[in-house]
Parts: structure tokens; sequence; C-alpha cells
């Protein structure tokens, strides 16, 4: 095999080179140049491709993402922000949590079972990858109409690779969300969170320092699998398009998704948690989207000096592999390890017991530029941060599509019918209740283990998956993750917000702190103003949002081309809030367990139908105004729900949301097996479908107490009802019992999926 | 007053449900004591425990690989002399392929792994591991596998049920289409037991449906110190 070496490319300094193949404008290529101060060679092109690549380099959201970090919120807790794989959270007792969600759309698509597999499995890295044990997950899904004819393939695969992965690596799988709307028919969202916990000292950081450490690669074999993921599949829109051979573009590139191996993972997850015990690594990083090319450049880059690598010493499953598919290689299940030589033996007589390959690769340089040789030849000699931080950054147009936005917003649901008799509130409740929008998850969720590793508290369909930190600790941490696309397509900035505002009053319903953010940015391409546009208010809303409710954003994950031809996905920022609880034997369930309990409402309840569940399974209809953006009030509710759990004054808490009052007491309902009869003052279509912010239902036997509590915070607390009985009535209008409810709400995916 | 009795609990790369199975222990009153699965030696314990996972990732057959690693042949040389085992989801596909029970778990009806708080009935308290429950005890505890329907020719099932080695038997909706609703076997002797459902993850309201698992554990120590 001849290879392009950076002698030969110096002395070739006009061969062509296929950069736009590999998805690098005309100035991007000169650029490249210039740093070098010759033409690159192909396999420096493509370490530049996939690194400069949208998903690898921030580049159309880098100028929006500075935001979070450059006027965060006051908080004591954040211990590592931005920047890292992960950020790291104080939680108190000499402990810090770390998490994150990450997308893993575009490999789901073209091939649903590997894609969200090893979207899981990248996460779980990141996690590991700052010092912490992983101790459980979470998925957000979004996927086409129910009854498209593409999405039963798609969710049952994305589904079955979920659980796969994490069922198999031993970590519970807590919660999360399922939605279904036509713009994601085709480009589901898979998006995927992991939590983890560390002592402080453990904490790792992802940087090559010290001249002379040894560069050592941890686990699986490189392979020729996922060449070409960040760039090919993550960094482009799919067309429509066929290709030569008449078949659908998409199952072309599945050379380009990664193949996942849940065992490799959890026997590196156990060794790399040994090493780290043991203080064995000085830097450590996992190797993701881009491989060898990103982990090499980031930790040189975030070193003090260079690095050399020999890709000879790279273990091959297919010993054909060039230098550059060695450098693109996204093989799953590796970690990159930055070793002292005096521990190295160490670190390999552990690897052995684990039965997790080790081979030094490199080594650390007083240089300052990564060299990479392949059979004795230089073939990569660059400025690492050239690579990984210095990439291009673009102020991308955007603008606001006045036009459609203006008829969007014009087109309220003032004019659509409503229920208004007994009857007709009872038919809507019970076709929303059946609706692939609202209806139990449990078929999703029974393929998922809720309970190894011991520690889970609360799992869906709980509002917040709740995990005890330890054995010989109550402490724990509550997680939700929370979007909606609808809100946010009506208004971006006030859409982004009320799904923060979701995940934090999740989080608080279960009676913990809510203290941090992760966000996954789904959007469509940022190459159309438009799509910036959405993108620039959903992260300006965000930003203050966060702000406002006193949680820092600590990382997360941009997916652009989300989109198929011209048209984009509803706009869905993902937002995972983490709150903290000092004993967990507090938290509190959704559920309406027991009979004779106060059934309160928190919170004021105004006529917000526009872009609501109601609006969109009974009438197709999405337009008008999001409901109103209520911080000051969720931040309130918050306060009331902590003490209330603290003080247990409240037996369970539901949040409302998709669905408004109805929904959430069909659900407290049905999680706890309990009835309840329920007063409704004022318009009880809006009494029961609104969907206002700010608003939680719980279940209390000392009114009392809870009352002088909401008095405290100034929210609305209203009585409406008590719990009991084997069904939910509404008081003068309908009755409906529980075992009708729980056939129409848990019939329906089965139907569709099973 | 005897010593604490000592369980031992192995780990195969793979294994998942260890750490679990060792806090259950802990919990009953014993002592856990952790086995590697490529060490020839169960270090002295009184009883074993097999725990849930997937062995060497199970990508064969669950439990195939297992059956072939030096502590998997000193548990069935100790087993026939009486020590008590206990193989729980992945454990017992391990003690099937050993041999030291009869059947075979398969791939589950629905092709879906399931996740659920399973109502069982304790079908035999004849055993090391359930004499604390029972006769006929109705307990809830999580199942949670893919490849849990257990299956055996018709003359295996037929002298299982003859001979009362039928452990627990699913109620209330068989989760993975297993002959009989079989959820758990026992040997012969009774020191044997093998079953899908996780009692490790029924010993604490916090963090499990119930505390149903509780007394399998307590069972083998109740068991050990009769001796």
């Amino acid at each position: 095999m001849t290879v392009d070496t950076v002698q030969h490319a110096a002395e070739t300094p006009d061969q062509p080179q296929p950069f736009a193949e590999l998805g690098l404008k005309d100035d991007e290529y000169t650029r490249i140049r210039e740093i070098l101060g010759r033409r690159p060679t192909d396999s420096e092109l493509a370490m530049y491709s996939v690194m400069w690549s949208e998903h690898c380099s921030y580049k159309s959201s880098k100028v929006h993402l500075r935001q979070f970090a450059e006027n965060p919120p006051a908080s004591d807790a954040m211990l590592v922000g931005m920047g890292e794989n992960a950020g790291v959270v104080d939680v108190g007792d000499g402990l810090a949590v770390t998490f994150k969600v990450e997308s893993h759309n575009h490999p789901s698509y073209v091939e649903p079972y590997q894609g969200a597999a090893t979207g899981v499995g990248g996460i779980v890295r990141d996690i590991l990858t700052m010092g912490a044990r992983p101790i459980a997950v979470m998925d957000s899904l979004r996927f086409g109409d129910a009854d498209a004819p593409d999405t039963r393939r798609l969710v049952a695969g994305v589904v079955a690779g979920v659980g796969g992965y994490g069922n198999c690596l031993g970590l519970p799988n807590i919660g999360g969300e399922v939605g279904f709307d036509p713009t994601y028919g085709g480009n589901p969202l898979v998006n995927a969170l992991c939590v983890g916990v560390l002592p402080h000292d453990r904490l790792q950081l992802a940087q090559a320092k010290g001249t002379g450490n040894q560069v050592v690669l941890l686990g699986a074999l490189t392979g020729r699998d996922g060449i070409g993921g960040v760039s090919v599949l993550a960094s482009a829109t799919f067309d429509d398009s066929v290709d030569e051979t008449g078949k659908a573009a998409g199952p072309s590139k599945r050379p380009s998704v990664q193949v996942g191996d849940p065992f490799t993972e959890k026997i590196l997850i156990e060794c790399c948690l040994e090493l780290f015990d043991a203080g064995l690594v000085t830097g450590i990083q996992d190797l993701g989207g881009a491989g060898l090319s990103c982990a090499t450049s980031e930790t040189a880059s975030h070193g003090d000096g260079g690095m050399r690598v020999d890709l000879d010493k790279v273990p091959l499953r297919e010993p054909s592999m060039s230098p550059l598919e060695v450098l693109m290689s996204e093989s799953q299940e590796r970690m990159l390890a930055i070793v002292a030589p005096a521990d190295v033996e160490a670190v390999l007589e552990r690897c052995a017991k684990w039965g997790v390959l080790a081979t030094v690769i490199g080594e650390v340089t007083d240089g300052d530029h990564l060299v990479i040789t392949w059979r004795g030849e230089v073939v990569v000699d660059a400025p690492p941060a050239s690579l990984a931080d210095d990439g291009p950054v673009y102020h991308r147009p955007l603008a606001r599509p006045d036009q459609a936005q203006d008829a969007l917003v014009a087109d309220t649901s003032a004019s659509l019918t409503r229920p208004s008799s007994g009857d007709e509130l009872r038919d809507t409740l019970l076709q929303l209740v059946a609706s692939p929008e609202l209806c139990s998850r449990r078929w999703v969720t029974e393929q998922y283990d809720r309970y190894v590793l011991g520690g889970t508290v609360l799992a869906m369909p709980h509002d917040s998956g709740v995990v005890r930190l330890g054995d010989d600790t109550t402490r724990g941490v509550a997680l939700s993750l929370d979007g909606n696309g609808r809100f946010t397509r009506l208004d971006p900035h006030d859409g982004a917000q009320l799904s923060l505002s979701e995940a934090y009053r999740n989080v608080a319903c279960a009676g913990a702190r809510p203290l941090a953010v992760s966000d996954c940015l789904n959007f469509g391409s940022p190459e159309d103003p438009a799509v910036m546009w959405q993108f620039a208010e959903a992260t300006r809303g965000l930003a203050e949002g966060c702000r406002a409710l006193g949680t820092p954003v600590t990382g997360g994950n941009v997916s652009f081309y989300n989109q198929t031809g011209a048209t984009a996905i509803n706009p869905t920022p993902v937002i995972g809030v983490l709150g903290v609880i000092g004993d967990v034997t507090q938290r509190v369930p959704s559920g309406f367990t027991s009979s004779g309990q106060h059934v309160v409402l928190l919170g004021d309840t105004d006529d917000e139908l526009d872009g609501s569940a109601w609006a969109w399974v009974v009438h197709h209809h999405l337009g008008g105004r999001p409901p109103e953006v209520r911080l000051d009030a969720e931040r309130a509710l918050a306060a009331v729900l902590v003490e209330a759990a603290e003080r247990s004054v409240v037996v369970a808490a539901h949040d409302l949301s998709e669905g408004g009052l109805a929904q959430a007491l069909v659900e407290a309902c049905l999680v706890g097996g309990t009835g309840a009869s329920i007063e409704l003052d004022g318009d009880p279509f809006v009494a029961l479908f609104s969907e206002t912010a700010a608003r939680a239902v719980v279940a209390t036997e000392d009114v009392d107490a809870l009352r002088s509590l909401a008095t405290k915070h100034h929210v609305v607390a209203k009585v409406i009802g008590r719990t009991g009985g084997s069904a939910l009535s509404i008081d003068g209008l309908f009755d409906v019992g529980l075992e009708q409810l729980r056939e129409q709400s848990e019939g329906t995916l089965p139907a569709l999926f099973g | 007053m005897p010593a604490t009795t000592r369980v031992g609990v192995v780990t195969f790369p793979g294994s998942l449900d260890d750490r679990d199975a060792a806090r259950a222990v802990k919990a009953a009153g014993a002592e856990p004591v952790s086995l590697w699965h490529g060490d020839a030696t169960l270090l002295g314990v009184d009883a074993v425990v097999l725990p849930g996972g997937f062995s060497y990732g199970d990508y064969l057959r669950a439990g195939a690989i297992a059956r072939f690693s030096p502590v998997v042949a000193e548990i069935v040389a100790a087993a026939g002399d009486g020590l008590p085992v206990l193989g729980i989801c992945n454990g017992f596909q391990v003690l099937c392929e050993a041999g030291l029970l009869p059947g075979a778990l398969i791939r589950n009806a629905g092709l879906h792994f399931v996740c659920r708080d399973q109502l069982l009935r304790v079908e035999s308290t004849a055993t090391r591991w359930t004499s604390q429950y029972d006769d006929g005890a109705e307990i809830v505890i999580p199942v949670k596998h893919g490849e849990g329907r257990y299956v055996a020719d018709a003359t295996t099932i037929e002298q299982l049920e003859r001979d009362g080695r039928v452990a627990f038997r699913y109620l209330g909706g068989n989760p993975n289409g297993a002959l009989n609703d079989i959820a758990g076997i026992r040997n012969e002797a009774g020191n044997v037991v093998g079953l899908m459902p996780h009692p490790e993850h029924a010993i604490e309201l916090l963090t499990g449906p119930s505390v149903d698992g509780l007394p399998m554990f307590a069972s083998v120590i109740d068991a050990l110190v009769a001796v």
C-alpha cells in the first residue's frame, strides 16, 4: 500500500484532494493549507474533515453556546463546567455527579438498533471519562407519526438497541420520553443521557501532560466500522435521493454506523474504574466520534506538549486498514489513557485481569505537534489545537421567517370545536389517554432494566428517575429529560424555556432540589437562516431560563441537519435537569396509592390550548402561541414541592404538562392504582385540558401544612378533590373506571408495535 | 453462637447483579464473599450465589461460556457434596448449561426483554433457599430478562412436577412463555435452586417492589446454622 506521507505532500503541492467529498468547504481547505504551510496528507485531510465537522467543532453553534458559559447563574455546585466531556456537580458528602445528554439521531435512522445502542455506549464512556462510575441512563426519543409505515421499524429497533446495550451493560434506565410527530418521520431523534457518581478526588481530565508519559489504547480492536460517522452522517442532511443502484441513500450510509459490544464496554468500565482508583492514569479520553483523530488531538491540545503516535501499534481487526482508516474508525468501546512510564506495567496487568486489551501506541513529547507515523513514515504532523480547538467558527446568517411564522402564530386554536357536555369531555379524555402522544410508555420501558445496581428509588412512570448514590448513603439524585418540539416550533425562545421548566418541575415533584442542566439541541440545517433563527432564539431562551432558575448548563450536545430534504424537524431542545435529594427515603412518587387523601392543585390555570396535546390529537392542529413561560412561578412551585417532600407533607406529586390536569390525574390514578373524585371550577374543558405551566397536582393528608407552605411561597393551592375508589370521577360531568383507563392507556403501543 | 455464614457471589466478566446479590446476602445477615470466575477456588464459603448478568457477553448462548470457567467446575463438584447453590437469571442459565439443573432457558416468547414486578407462587419449600417461605406463598419479585423461557422435554417436565421440584411458578401472567409457568426449579437434593426472577432486587421497599426476596437469602443461613 502506498501512503501519502508528509514528505510526499510537501513535494506534491498541486495534487488535487477530495476535500469537498469529505465535507470541507473551499475556505476551510485553504485554511488547513495555511496552518500546515503545505497541502495536508490524506490522513491529515481526513482528520481535519472530522475534527472540523459540525458534530465535533460546533462551528455553527459555538457563538450561541457561549452565553451558557459567559454569564452562568450563580451556583457553588459546579466543579467542572462546559468544555470537558461532561460537567461535574458537587452534591455534598465529598461526592460529585456528572451527567450529560447526547444525540445519536442520524445513525439511528440508518441502522436503528446499532445506532441507538452505540448512542448509549458513547454517552456512558463520556461519563466514565470523568472518573465516574455510570449509575443510570435515560433516553428521549422522537419518531414520525405512530402509524406511518417506517415508524414501526424505527421504534422496534431503537427501543431494542437502547435496551439491549443498557441492559447488557448493567445500567438501570430510569426514565425519559417518547414522542411522535410527522416532522421526525425521516429523521428520528435518539437522545441518551447518562449520570455517574465519583468521589471528588477521582476526577479525571482529558489531557496529555508530562513529557515521556505513555499513550495507552484500551479496549476493543479497531476496525472499519463507523468511518466518517461524524462527517458523513451527523453533519449532513439526508436527502430524498437514491444512489446509483436505485436504493434509498439511507442504507448506503450503513457502513458509517458503528457496531456496539456492551460486554466489552462493561469490562472496560470496571477496568478503568480500577485504574482510576489506583491512581494509574494522568489523563483519559474516550474514543467516540472521529475515533483516534479526536482522542489524540484533544488530549494533546489540552496537555502541555506534543504527542507522537505509532499507528502500527494499534491493534486492528482488519490488518489491511490504511492509516486514514485507522485514524477515522469509530469502533466502539475504546479509551485512550495517558500513563506515567513507571505505571505502564501495572496498567497492563490490571487490564489483563479484566481481559481488556491494552497497548502502548505513543508518548507525550516536549514538542508542539501531534506526529503520527505509519510504517516508519510520518503521515500526520500538525498542531493539535488546530484540529481540536481552533476549528472554524461561523456566524451563520439567521432570519425569522416572518411570513410563515406570523401565519403559524395567527392560526390559533380559538376556532377549534371544544367539548362541553360531560360525555364529550369524557370522550376527549379517553381519546387523549389512548393517543400515541399520551398513552402509557410501558411497552417501551418494560424492555429496559430499571433494577440493576440496586440504587433505583424511582423510575418511569414517575416524574423523575431517582437514584441513591451508594449503599452507605441516603443521598440521591433525581433526573428528568423533557422537550416539547411543538411549543418550540411556535416560539423557539419560549418553547426552550417551557422544556426547561417541565424538566425542572419534574425533578422538584420527586422532592429533589434542581441543581444543573444538560441539553441536547436537535435542529434542522444550520445553513437555513430560519433554522438558525430557531437555534439562536432557543439558546437565548435557555440561557435566560437557566439564569432565572439558578441551574447552570454543564454541557450537552448540538445536533444539526435533522431534516429530510427541505423540511426540518420541529426544533427540539431536550433538556435534562439534575436535582439532589438529601434523603432518598423522602422521595415523592407520582401515583395516588391510598384513599381519603386530599388532591390539591398547585398553580394558576389559564385558557392556554395552543400547541396543546388536545389541539394536536383531536384536531391535528398546531398554531398560535405556546403557554406563557412562568419562571418565577416555577421556582416558587419547586420550593413548595421540595419543602413539602422534606417535611413529608405530600404523599404524591405529579406535574401538569402535555394533556393538562386530565392527563395528570389519569396518570396519578393509574400509577398508584387508586381513583379520585374531583370537583372543578369554571370552564371544565379549560380546567382539564389547558397546558398552563408551573402547575402540579399533589396528594396530601395535611392540607393546612401544605397551604401554609404554598402561602409562604405565593403559590395558589386549591383543594380539588379526594383520592379513593376505582374510578376517576369529575363531579357532575363524568366517571371513568380505572380498568377502562388502563386498557385505553396501555393498549396503544403494543397494538402499534408489539 | 455459630460463626457468620459466608456466602460466595461469583463475578464473571459481564456479571451485572453481583453487587446486588452481595448486598442481599448482607441484608439477610450473612457475609458476602466475592468469587472470581478465573479462580478455581471457593475460598471455603458455605454457599454460593451465581448472579444475574450477561456472563462473557452471552453472545453464543446464555451461560454457555460461563459453565467452562474454573470457578464453575469447583461449584459443580461442591454442589454434588451438598453445597447450597442459588442461580439467579443468568446464574440459572449457567446452572442449566452446567448440568446441575435440567432443561434450558430460551428466548422469551414475546421476543422482547421484559422487566416487570412479577407475582410468583413458592411451590417448594423443601430447599436450602426456600425454607423460610410458607408453602404456596405468593410473592412479588422483579423479572428482567430476554431469555427466560424455561423449556425441557416432556419427560423432564413431568418428572419435575411429580417430584415437586418446581420451586417457583409465575402467577398473573407468564412473562416469557415458560412451560407450565415455571419460574424456578430445584435439584433432587434441594441444595441447588435456579430461578429467573431476581430476589436480590426485592430486599427493601425503597428500591424494590417488596421485601419478598429476603427470605431466600435468610433460608440458606437458617439451613446452614441448623446443620
